[in-house]
């Protein structure tokens, strides 16, 4: 895929950038498959004691065409953006917006219950909570 | 600024910004320009002209559970910004907005004195 930068010409993103992929050089990525930043749509992703939390910044997407997928671990978001074609007799000054297909995929934590996963698209960004399995939650014991 | 003032620094913590990806297409009639600001609900959307600038704003309003911490984080700032110089054959009272699923679509059309006239040649 054509690399294009999430958010251009901030110098200071591209250099970072630069610099982190010179370093994946060097080292291995400690995840099989690699930390894709700068791919469609960014990902932010976090936990809670209860829930794992992925929010997929894609803006102007139908949800119904998006297809998000959990199987063995391994949470999948795919689909297609497609943007209105410039007119005939138009001229194209800036061209930064990703248009085409995308496929993010994110490893997810061992404790999930894929049972009880949502998902929820506002204001361009898609929401998966997976909640953990209830016996995986941190209990207290109480000794006696 | 005079030389007596001595140069205060701004603390830009509070101003640093994400720059959306945009699209500018032009055609007869003016620009038409899609800004991607994904997160930002309608009300925490702001456009103004002042000037000859254009300035888009947006700020992320994700609903995160309490206590979340993060462990992978692309989008790292919680603001977009983005300022456009309107050129004078701009009509910048004139602009409309649309804002759907996180794109903004804004329309600048051209002033009446600026759309296009063809020129006829005389052929003497």
């Amino acid at each position: 895929m054509m690399y294009r930068s999430l958010f251009p010409r901030d110098v200071l993103a591209e250099l970072d950038r630069l610099q982190r992929e010179t370093q994946q050089g060097f080292h291995l990525s400690p995840s099989i498959r690699g930390i894709a930043r700068g791919g469609f749509p960014a990902m932010n992703v976090g936990g809670t004691a209860g829930s794992v939390e992925v929010y997929a910044f894609a803006p102007g997407i139908d949800p119904a065409t998006l297809d998000v997928q959990i199987e063995k671990g391994v949470l999948t978001v795919a689909g297609e953006r497609k943007l209105d074609p410039p007119g005939e007799k138009a001229t194209v000054h800036i061209d930064e917006r990703f248009a085409g297909r995308f496929r993010r995929v994110v490893t997810l934590p061992d404790d999930i219950d894929v049972n009880a996963v949502e998902a929820k698209y506002r204001d361009g960004v898609l929401r998966i909570s997976i909640a953990r399995k209830q016996d995986a939650l941190p209990r207290r014991i109480t000794i006696q | 600024m005079s030389e007596n003032n001595p140069v205060t620094k701004r603390d830009n913590r509070d101003d640093a910004a994400l720059l959306p990806p945009v699209d500018v297409i032009e055609d007869a009639s003016g620009i038409t320009l899609y800004a991607d600001l994904a997160g930002v609900p309608k009300d925490k959307l702001h456009l103004h002209v002042e000037g000859d600038a254009l300035t888009i704003e947006g700020e992320i309003d994700l609903e995160t559970p309490e206590g979340m911490q993060d462990s992978h984080i692309e989008v790292g700032l919680a603001r977009y910004r983005r300022v456009f110089t309107l050129s004078k054959e701009l009509d910048a009272s004139k602009v409309g907005a649309e804002f759907t699923q996180g794109v903004l679509k804004l329309s600048i059309p051209k002033a009446e004195h600026a759309q296009p006239r063809k020129v006829q040649v005389k052929v003497l």
